[in-house]
This record gives structure tokens, sequence and C-alpha cells, in this order.
């Protein structure tokens, strides 16, 4: 490439997490997904019987089960082009001066050291499959708060694991909740004892790597009566001409009276596929919110849900999307009241540009007899030029007559006046812009904590750069 | 070229979606002058004042408009403010989710540079200058004119004013929406920030404000032109008077 090639190419280009680091990993599965691999897997992993079991089961379910024909367009994905499982590492260490050098580096660059010592209470760091770092304060530790990665969390507490495992997400679910249950490796698993209360946030990092990567990462948490926890997620990959594909499963159980908040920061790189299976079980008087960014990926098909199972229980969701050139982000939320006097909420926030769609999708149940429900569903979408789409396809089902259910959906765009008023203060224009979706965010921003919401307003500021013709 | 004034409108010809409104502005403003502009309904007084500070929907298609001397008419809003032209608006638009205080900073900051400009000190003129026009410091942390009564929108622009020390302020219809108690309070704050480094444009329908703000020169647009200049006394007699006179002997001719 010439030079100039090359500087035409970075034009534009503000993804500044699209590095790769050099590969020098234990193990790396050839291409493709076959039945020889799950044993390898689990064969190295040393598993259990009935968690090979489990994966052998779904692979079939995965093979049996059509794509989708609804959300994006999912056909263009190679699944014999995918490697399903890297091993970078022999194990996960509890020490950042343990784990390999190169990938420390990249998690140095990521910032998470960093935000570990600074904010978190618990750090776990996935690269490719598996996790290498991890790490909670001692003093939740003694408290008995269980943080560790899927994998040890299988080999250290088998039968709460084996007990919970695929009952809020049952691998016939759909295709891809199948898919990671045939490869699963990582994820976290969390425990919060009864009445233990986490104030201080729990945070898991993913970084895919390598090319045509699949991650498969496999995320439990517990939380036992009266306890809370708030778990935080981000997720990064380089840029490659070629697609990755990401497929997660999380299940949240959140037992009487406990509150768990779980906030993702998706920021793949656009070449990634995001198809993830999030659910929660909310129990008598349980609290379950989902804080959704989605600003990366090519594709993204997420749609946390909240089965609100017994009576006081509440579900929320708080999204935003951002759909750049080439970006589709289908997300939205799932709301099913099983039980009478149950609330929920969704605000979904979601912005196209350059070409880019937003599709906000939600389903609000009411099963027979759950009568006394409130629910309010509000999506809001912010176009920023003419070429961008917007669409929202709400789904219903309500089964019951006692129930309060609200739904409103708005589009916009940036007006000229608001552009002119600020531009008048000073404010370039991709300044005033940032303003105004930083702005039309600030529902979702408010929510997170001050760092995150800090780099959350720089990331938007960054996607404005640039981008006024 | 501290010689040349601050502001010179020079055969200015602006129209809007094809309509040409106004039609051969010329205006002179000199630092320490506080014109009047005054005019009937639809005469162009505010098309004047978004012309001026750059609005793209407004076109010149004649003319020269000249800040210090400088042609401003391919210059961006931003670096119009830049220079060191404010316009004060009748109808300030709402911003969701941002809130006064950040707005304010972030315009601070581009306007004198964000190395200048410390978020303690910043904080502490905000609030003094908040409690000069009587705006309760709650405004701080509210979204950019969202909710505003007319009055605080107003009142909130005259802060933007002060914070800002513009070289040249536009006051497009400040008095409008205001009852008798918050349009003193705007214009005690106005007086307050005019300094004799300081041209001021005041466009008004109305008299009244001018009781309050004491011009040095009125001028009359009446369909796009300027049709008579004068000194304070001017814009008494059209309050006895009304627009209709000056309407009729300047009606655009049919076809126009």
């Amino acid at each position: 490439m010439s030079s100039d090639a090359a500087t035409l190419q970075e034009i534009g280009n503000d993804y500044k997490y699209g590095f790769h680091d050099a590969e020098d990993y234990v193990f790396k599965s050839g291409k493709g997904l076959t039945r020889e691999l799950v044993l390898e897997m689990s064969r190295m992993k040393g598993e259990p019987q009935w968690m090979l079991d489990i994966r052998l089961h779904a692979l079939e379910v995965f093979h049996s089960k059509p794509l989708p024909e609804w959300g994006g367009e999912l056909r263009e994905i190679d699944f014999e082009n995918i490697h399903y499982y890297v091993r970078p590492s022999e194990k996960s260490e509890k020490n950042w001066d343990d784990v390999p050098e190169y990938i420390k580096n990249t998690f140095d660059k990521l910032g998470i050291p960093e935000a570990e010592r600074k904010f978190l209470a618990g750090v776990s760091a996935q690269y490719e499959s598996e996790v290498v770092y991890h790490s909670i304060r001692e003093d939740l530790e003694k408290e008995g708060v269980i943080f560790l990665d899927m994998d040890s969390a299988l080999r250290e507490f088998p039968d709460i694991v084996r007990k919970y495992f695929g009952t809020v997400i049952p691998t016939e679910d759909n295709k891809f909740a199948a898919l990671n249950t045939a490869v699963w490796s990582g994820g976290s698993f969390i425990l919060v004892p009864r009445g233990v209360r986490v104030e201080i946030p729990l945070q898991a990092y993913f970084r895919i790597n390598a090319q045509n990567m699949g991650q498969f990462e496999r995320t439990l948490i517990i939380t036992e009566p009266g306890s809370y926890v708030h778990y935080i997620e981000g997720c990064t990959a380089p840029i490659y001409s070629s697609d990755s594909l990401h497929s997660a499963v999380v299940e949240l159980i959140a037992m009487e009276g406990s509150t768990i908040r779980y906030t993702t920061i998706q920021n793949w790189s656009s070449n990634v596929y995001n198809l993830v299976t999030k659910r929660a079980q909310a129990f008598k008087n349980a609290t379950v919110e989902w804080v959704d960014g989605n600003l990366g990926s090519k594709l993204t098909m997420k749609y946390p849900a909240v089965y609100l199972m017994e009576e006081g229980a509440r579900g929320e969701v708080l999204s935003i999307a951002y759909a750049g050139k080439g970006q589709h982000q289908d997300a939205g939320a799932k709301m099913v009241h099983v039980a009478p006097n149950t609330a929920s909420t969704v605000l979904s926030k979601s912005i196209s540009k350059d070409g880019g769609r937003t599709s906000y999708r939600g389903l609000v149940k009411v099963y027979p007899g759950a009568h006394d429900i409130k629910c309010n569903v509000r999506c809001d979408a912010l176009l920023l030029d003419e070429d961008s789409r917007s669409d929202t396809y709400p789904s219903m089902e309500i089964d019951n007559k006692d129930v309060q259910i609200g739904h409103e959906a708005t589009v916009s765009k940036v007006g000229d006046e608001q552009l002119f008023y600020l531009m008048s203060r000073g404010l370039s224009e991709n300044d005033a812009i940032a303003m105004i979706v930083n702005g039309f965010f600030e529902p979702f921003i408010k929510e997170l904590p001050l760092e995150y919401a800090v780099e959350l307003n720089r990331l938007i500021q960054l996607e404005m750069e640039g981008s006024i013709g | 070229m501290s010689d040349a004034p601050l502001l010179q409108l020079e055969d200015l010809h602006v129209q809007v979606e094809g309509k040409e409104i106004l039609r051969g502005v010329n205006l002179t403003v000199r630092k320490g002058e506080i014109h009047a502009l005054m005019g009937p309904n639809g005469s162009g007084k505010s098309t004047l004042s978004n012309t001026i500070m750059g609005h793209p929907n407004y076109e010149v298609t004649k003319g020269r408009i000249l800040f210090e001397g400088e042609e401003l008419v391919e210059l961006e809003p931003d670096e119009r403010a830049k220079l060191g032209i404010f316009l004060a608006f009748q109808y300030p638009t709402s911003i969701p989710g941002v809130t006064l205080a950040n707005f304010l900073q972030a315009s601070l900051k581009a306007i004198r540079g964000a190395e200048n400009v410390k978020p303690l000190e910043f904080r502490k003129e905000l609030l003094g200058r908040m409690k000069e026009l009587g705006i309760n410091q709650e405004f701080a942390k509210r979204y950019v004119n969202e909710g505003f009564s007319g009055g605080e929108k107003k009142r909130c622009e005259i802060l933007q004013m002060a914070l800002l020390n513009p070289k040249l302020s536009l006051l497009d219809e400040t008095d409008s929406g205001l009852d008798i108690d918050a349009l003193r309070i705007v214009a005690d704050g106005v007086n307050q920030l005019i300094n004799p480094e300081m041209g001021v444009l005041v466009i008004t329908h109305y008299q009244r404000l001018l009781n309050h703000i004491k011009p040095h020169f009125v001028h009359v647009l009446v369909n796009g032109k300027l049709v008579q200049s004068g000194g304070p006394e001017l814009a008494l007699t059209l309050e006895e008077r009304g627009y209709d006179e000056l309407l009729q002997a300047h009606a655009v001719p049919a076809g126009a």
C-alpha cells in the first residue's frame, strides 16, 4: 500500500481499539465447528461428563435450527471460517505480572489495570476464549462473594453451576444460544451471598485479538436474598477485513429482594457480529436493571430480557445504540410479566449516522393471571443525516385486562436551529453535534459510573469527528 | 484595523428560501455605540440579526458584511462568535440533556480557549453572573432552555452575553414576552454589560425597551430597507404615530 493510500485509510477511522497483537497461543483450533472440536475443548478444560453432554446436545440443536430470518442480515456469516476455541495461556492469573507480557500490554492500553486500581472491586479480563486475569477485593471474598471466570467456577463449584446453568436460557432457546452452549468458554460467574451489598462495581473486559475469531463467553450471576451487585462489561476487537463472531449467553438470577445491575459498553470493531442472548429472572421484590450501550459491531442482535417471576419484581432496560457506516444495531428489550404486581420500564435511545441503521425490537408479555402490571416503553431515535435509518418493532402480548402499559416512540433529526444556536456560541459543527448527541444519550450516561460516563462522552466525540462533509 | 468600524453592512441583500427579505441595507456600528433597529413585524429585523450571525438558511445575494473590516459572509457562525459577535435570540432553542453549566463552559472554552477556562474559576464566575441577573443557581444544572419560561430564557441569553463579553451584541426582540419587571431586570443586566468597547444593535418592535436601554441611533426597517435613521427621538415619534405611514410610503411594489 502506498503511504498516501495508508493515510487515506486512516482518515475517518477513529476506532482506537483496532490494534492487534502477534499470536503466541497455547492452543488454537482450526476453522470450523465439529464434534471433535467440542470433545477436544471439553477434554482440555477437564470438564465433567455432564457438561460435555450438554455441549454435544447443544451442537446438535445449533445445527438443527435455521438462521433467524428477522433482525439483521445473518446469511453472510461463514460459520466454517471461524476459530471456535483459542487458548492464549495456560491459566487465569491473579497478578497482572503473571499475565503474558503482550496480553498485559493490550489490557494496559485498554486501561483495565488502571481502572481496577481506581474504582473496581474486582476484574476479569478475557482474551480470545479464556480469562487470563482475575481478581476480587479481599474484603468481598471474605464476605463470601464469589467472582470467578466460568471455567474456574465449574471446577470449584460444580454443583451450583450444574443447578443453574441453562435454566434461564435453555439450549433450545435460539440458534446462537445453542452455539454458545456448545462451545462456551470463559465469561463470569458471580454469586453474592444473602444480604451482601457489593457497592463498587465488578468488571469483566472481553477482548478479541485473532482474525476470524469466535468468542463465546458464558456468564451466570446469582444474587441471594437481599443482596446487590453491579457488574460491568466492556468489549473491543481489532479491525480486520474479515468477520469475527461474538455470541455470549448471560443468565441472571435475582432472588427475593435482591438487585442486579448489569452494565454493558459494547464497542466491538465494525467487523464483529455480536449476537447475544441476555436474560434475567427476578423473583419476589427483586430488581434487575440492564444498562446496555451498543456502540460498535457490524451487526448486533441483542434483546436483554427480564422475566418477572414473582410479585413485586421490577425490570428495567435502559439502552443506547449508535450505528455508523455499515453498522446495524438491532437491539431492544423483553419484559415478561409472569406474576401479578410487577413493573417494568424500557427506555431505548438510538442514533444513526452515515447510513447506519438502528432498530428497536421489543416484546412486552403479560401472562394470564398477572394482574396489576405496570409497563412503560419509550424509544427515541435521532437521525444525523438523510441516509440513515431507524425502525421500531414493538410487540405486545397481553393476556390480562388489569394492566397499565404505555408505549411511546419518537424519531427526530438534529435540528438546524439547535446547531445554529450552539455554533453561534462558538462551538464547531462537530462539537455542536456531539453536544446534541451527548444530551440525547444523557439519561443513559447519567446511570454510568463517572469514569465510564467520561469515556463514553469522549467516544461519542470521536465518532462525530471528521464526519461532516 | 482598529480604526475600522465594528460592523458595516453595505447594500446587504438577503434571501430566505428564494424570497428576498433584505433589499439593500446600509448600516455602520462603531465601538461604544448603541443602535436601535425598529420596524413592523415582517420587515426583516430578525433576518438581519440571523444573517449577521451566519444562519445557514439566510443567503446573502448581494452586498457585504464587514466586522472590523473583515468580510464575514463566508464564515461559519462559530467563527463569527470567536471574532466577538453575539446574538441574543428572540426564541432560544432548547438542548435536551445538556446542562446550562456544561453548555456555557463548552462555549466559553471555544471562545476564550480551553486553557483559559479553569473549572473552579468558571464556576465562580458563572454563579456570580447568575446572581447579578437574578437567576436561581439551580438553573446551572437544568437542561439548556428546557422548560424555561420566556423571561428565564431571555435572562439566560443575557447571562451568556455577560460570560462571552462580545465586541458586538445583537439583541433580537429581547423584550418580547417579558412583563415589565422581567423587562427591567433584563435591561439592567444589559446596561451593566455595555461598555465603551462594545457595539450594540437592539432590535425591537416597541419603544418600551428603549426607555431602559438608551440608544444613540435609531433606524427604521420597512420591507427590507432602512427608511429612516435618527437619534433617540425617532423612537418616540414612531411610538406616537405607529408604522402605518411608513408602511404605506415604502410598500414593496406588487410582484416584487
